[in-house]
C-alpha cells in the first residue's frame, strides 16, 4: 500500500515519506517492508548507541512521531527515551508482551502503544500444548535416547504419561490462554484456570488465586502478562501445592517464575518436570537445567513460526498506517 | 480378582502362554491368576518350549498372551505345535505377527488390546507433528549444546492451523487424531478402505491422491498385504518438498529406504517416525537429520495405557475361560 498518509509533496517530487524509528532488529525483511512505507530510521543499522540515535532522531527536520520496538530486552521505552524524542506519539510493538514500554509514562504523555494483538497467539499455544506432550511422553528425552543409539543397548524407553484425564491449571485466561484450553480439550485434558477475573463466557473452573489453582491441578501453564503483580507469580509456594507429580509450563516471560525455586524444586523432586521456553535471563539457560531429563527447553520459539512473521509485519505495517491516518489503532494496549 | 471362574478340573488356575518380556507389572498380575509358561524366561527355542508347553500338566495352555514385535510369529507351525491353544490374545492392536487366516480355519479365536492405547498413540502422533513443524526437539538440542548465546535466534518454524493432514486410515487411532489437529486449525483429509459417512472429512479413494493434497500424510492404519509400504516412491513424489510424513503404525507401512533417500535429498521436508522396518535399528542417516523426530516404539507406552492394558487382557482370558465372548475380538 501506497503512503497515501504521507505529507503531499510538491508537484513532481517523490512523497514524503513519514518518519519512523525502528528499535532494534537485525530482522532484515521487517526493515525492508516498513522501508517501502516509512523513512526508516533503523536503530541497529546506524550502529550508534541508542541514546545517541534517538537524539540524532530527535534533532532532524522531521522528527518521527511513531516508532517500531522489536522486544527482546535491549530497549527500554521509559521516561527517558520519550523524553528523548518529544515528537513521538506512538509506538508500535512487535511483540505480545509490553513489559518492556512504560505504559504509566505512555499514558502520561498520550502516546498510544499498540502491541502484535493475536497475531502470535495461536503459535505461541500450538507451542505449549506441544511442550505439554513432549514432556508427558517424554519425545524430546526419548529422541536423545535414539540418537544416541541407546535403544537396540538398553531396550524400552521408559513410560510416559497419559494426557487425557489431567488437569490443566491455565494462569491468564486472554487469547493464548483461551487457545491452550480449546486444544487441550481435544485431548480430553480437565481445564480449570485463574484470571484477574472469573470470565462469564467459559464453563471452566475458576480460582480466585494460583495458590488453590496449583493444589488442585497436575499441570499448570503460565500464559499471562508480566507485570507488577505476576512476577514471579510461580513462587515456593506454588510449587509446594503443585506437588511431585505436577508440571510446569512457561510461555509467558521468564520471570514470571522464581526460576532458582524451580531449579530447586527439580533437583530436589518436588515437582515432576517443566517446560521452559522462556528464562530469566535469556538466552542464558541455568546449566542445571540442561543437565536434566524432565525438562523441555526451548529458545524463545513459541512464537516464531513463517506465518506468524509475516503476520506481525502486516499488522505493525496496518497499525502505523492507522495512526499516521488519524483513525484509532488496530491492536491497541494504550489507550 | 481370582480366576475361580476359569478353574481347570484339577483346581488348579489353567495354564496360559505367556510371549513377551519378562519383568512387567502384567506378568505378576497375570501369576496371580493363571499358571504362566513364559517363552522368554524358559530361555528355550520355540519348538522346544512349544513342545514342553503340550505336554504340560495338568494340563495343557488354553490361550495364549502375544506381544508383537518378534518375540514369536503365531503362524501355522506354532498351531500345529500346540493343539490345545483355541484363544490368542495380542497385546498390541496391531495383530501382524499372528496368521489371522490360520486361526479362523482352526476356529482359534484372537483379541487385540481393542482401544486401550488408542488415545495415546493419538497424543503422541499429534506430539510429533507439532515437534516437527515447530522444531521442538531440534531447538531442545540447539539449547543443550549451549548454542543460543552463541548462534542467537533459532530458526523459524512452521504454523500448523491451516494445514492438510491426510490421515490413511480413519480407525480409531485416526480418528481421535482428526478431532485433536482440528483443535488446531487443521484441515483433515483422509483414506480408507471405505468412505464413511458418519464424518464430514474429504475422503481419497486412494493414497497418492491424498498425498497430492495434503501438507502432512499420518500413517495410522493396520499393516497387513494390501498396506505395507503403503507409503511409497509415488506417494512420497505426490506429497512433495514441503511435505511431512508422521508414522505411528507399523514401519513396514513405509518404504523406508525410499524415506531415508526422500529426506537426503529434500524431496520432502520432514518425518515423525514411532516405527521402523528393523527396530530397535534405526536409520543411521537418520540419526543426524535435524528435520525428523525419532521415538522408540512409544506412542503406546504410558502408565495408565499399560495399567488399562493389564485389565483388558486379563478380561480376555478369564471371559474366553468362562466360554464368554471376547472383549476386544478381532476373530471372529
Amino acid at each position: 500500500m501506497a503512503s497515501s498518509a504521507a505529507a503531499s509533496p510538491a508537484s513532481g517530487e517523490p512523497p514524503i515519506l513519514p518518519a519512523l524509528l525502528l528499535l532494534r532488529t537485525s530482522d532484515a525483511s521487517l526493515a525492508a517492508a516498513l522501508r517501502q512505507r516509512f523513512r526508516v530510521l533503523d536503530s541497529f543499522a546506524s550502529g550508534q548507541p541508542i541514546p545517541a540515535f534517538l537524539a540524532a532522531a530527535a534533532a532532524a527536520t522531521d522528527p518521527p512521531r511513531a516508532a517500531v520496538v522489536v522486544a527482546g530486552g535491549v530497549v527500554r521505552v521509559d521516561a527517558a527515551f520519550l523524553d528523548a524524542v518529544p515528537s513521538l506519539r506512538c509506538v508500535v510493538n512487535t511483540g505480545t508482551g509490553v513489559d518492556h514500554v512504560d505504559l504509566h509514562e505512555c499514558a502520561r504523555r498520550g502516546v498510544a502503544v499498540a502491541n502484535s494483538g493475536t497475531v502470535y497467539s495461536v503459535d505461541v499455544a500450538d507451542h505449549a500444548v506441544g511442550m505439554l506432550i513432549d514432556l508427558l511422553r517424554r519425545v524430546s528425552a526419548a529422541e536423545r535416547f535414539v540418537r544416541r543409539g541407546l535403544w537396540p543397548v538398553q531396550g524400552d524407553y521408559p513410560l510416559g504419561s497419559k494426557l487425557g484425564g489431567k488437569r490443566v491449571g491455565i494462569i491468564g485466561l486472554g487469547s493464548i490462554g483461551s487457545l491452550i484450553a480449546k486444544r487441550l480439550q481435544a485431548f480430553g485434558c480437565v481445564i480449570y484456570y485463574n484470571s484477574r477475573r472469573p470470565k462469564d463466557s467459559v464453563s471452566y473452573k475458576y480460582f480466585p488465586n494460583v495458590l488453590d489453582l496449583a493444589s488442585e491441578s497436575d499441570v499448570l501453564i503460565v500464559a499471562c502478562a508480566l507485570n507488577k503483580e505476576t512476577r514471579h507469580i510461580i513462587n515456593k509456594d506454588v510449587l509446594e501445592s503443585l506437588g511431585k507429580d505436577g508440571i510446569i509450563i512457561n510461555i509467558g516471560r521468564g520471570a514470571n517464575i522464581d526460576e532458582p525455586e524451580l531449579i530447586k524444586a527439580l533437583k530436589e523432586g518436588r515437582i515432576a518436570g517443566a517446560g521452559l521456553d522462556v528464562f530469566e535471563n535469556e538466552p542464558k539457560v541455568p546449566a542445571e537445567l540442561q543437565s536434566m531429563n524432565n525438562v523441555v527447553l526451548t529458545p524463545h520459539i513459541a512464537v516464531f513460526t513463517w506465518e506468524s512473521k509475516s503476520d506481525m509485519c502486516d499488522n505493525t505495517i496496518a497499525n502505523l498506517q492507522a495512526f499516521f491516518s488519524g483513525k484509532p489503532l488496530l491492536t491497541p494496549v494504550l489507550p | 480378582m481370582a480366576s475361580s471362574a476359569a478353574a481347570t478340573a484339577s483346581g488348579e488356575p489353567p495354564a496360559i502362554l505367556f510371549f513377551r518380556r519378562p519383568g512387567a507389572p502384567f506378568n505378576a498380575a497375570l501369576r496371580q491368576r493363571f499358571r504362566v509358561l513364559d517363552f522368554l524366561a524358559s530361555g528355550e527355542p520355540l519348538p522346544v518350549f512349544l513342545a514342553a508347553a503340550a505336554a504340560a500338566a495338568p494340563d495343557p495352555p488354553r490361550a495364549a498372551v502375544v506381544m508383537g514385535g518378534g518375540a514369536a510369529r503365531v503362524d501355522a507351525a506354532f498351531l500345529d505345535a500346540l493343539p490345545s491353544l483355541r484363544c490368542l490374545v495380542s497385546t498390541a492392536a496391531g495383530v501382524d505377527h499372528i496368521d489371522l487366516a490360520e486361526c479362523a480355519r482352526r476356529g482359534v479365536v484372537v483379541a487385540n488390546s481393542g482401544t486401550v492405547y488408542s488415545a495415546d498413540v493419538a497424543d503422541h502422533a499429534v506430539g510429533l507433528l507439532i515437534d516437527v513443524l515447530r522444531c521442538v526437539s531440534a531447538a531442545e538440542r540447539f539449547v543443550r549444546r549451549g548454542l543460543w548465546p552463541l548462534q542467537g535466534d533459532f530458526p523459524l518454524g512452521s504454523k500448523l492451523a491451516g494445514r492438510r493432514v491426510g490421515i490413511i486410515g480413519l480407525g480409531n487411532i485416526g480418528s481421535l487424531i482428526a478431532k485433536r489437529l482440528e483443535a488446531f486449525g487443521c484441515i483433515i483429509h483422509y483414506n480408507s478402505r471405505r468412505q464413511k459417512g458418519s464424518v464430514s472429512y474429504k475422503y481419497f479413494p486412494n493414497v497418492h491422491d491424498l498425498a497430492s493434497e495434503s501438507d502432512v500424510l499420518v500413517v495410522a492404519c493396520a499393516l497387513n498385504k494390501e498396506t505395507q509400504h503403503i507409503v511409497n516412491k509415488d506417494v512420497l513424489e505426490a506429497l512433495g518438498k514441503e511435505g511431512i510424513i508422521i508414522n505411528i503404525s507399523r514401519g513396514a507401512n513405509i518404504d523406508e529406504g525410499e524415506l531415508v533417500r526422500a529426506l537426503n535429498e529434500g524431496r520432502i521436508a520432514g518425518a515423525g517416525l514411532d516405527v521402523f522396518e528393523n527396530e530397535p535399528a534405526v536409520p543411521a542417516e537418520l540419526l543426524s537429520m535435524n528435520n525428523v523426530v525419532l521415538t522408540p516404539h512409544s506412542a503406546v507406552f504410558t502408565l495408565e495405557s499399560r495399567s488399562d492394558l493389564c485389565d483388558q487382557m486379563i478380561g480376555n482370558l478369564e471371559a474366553f475361560l468362562s466360554g464368554k465372548p471376547l472383549l476386544t475380538p478381532v476373530l471372529p
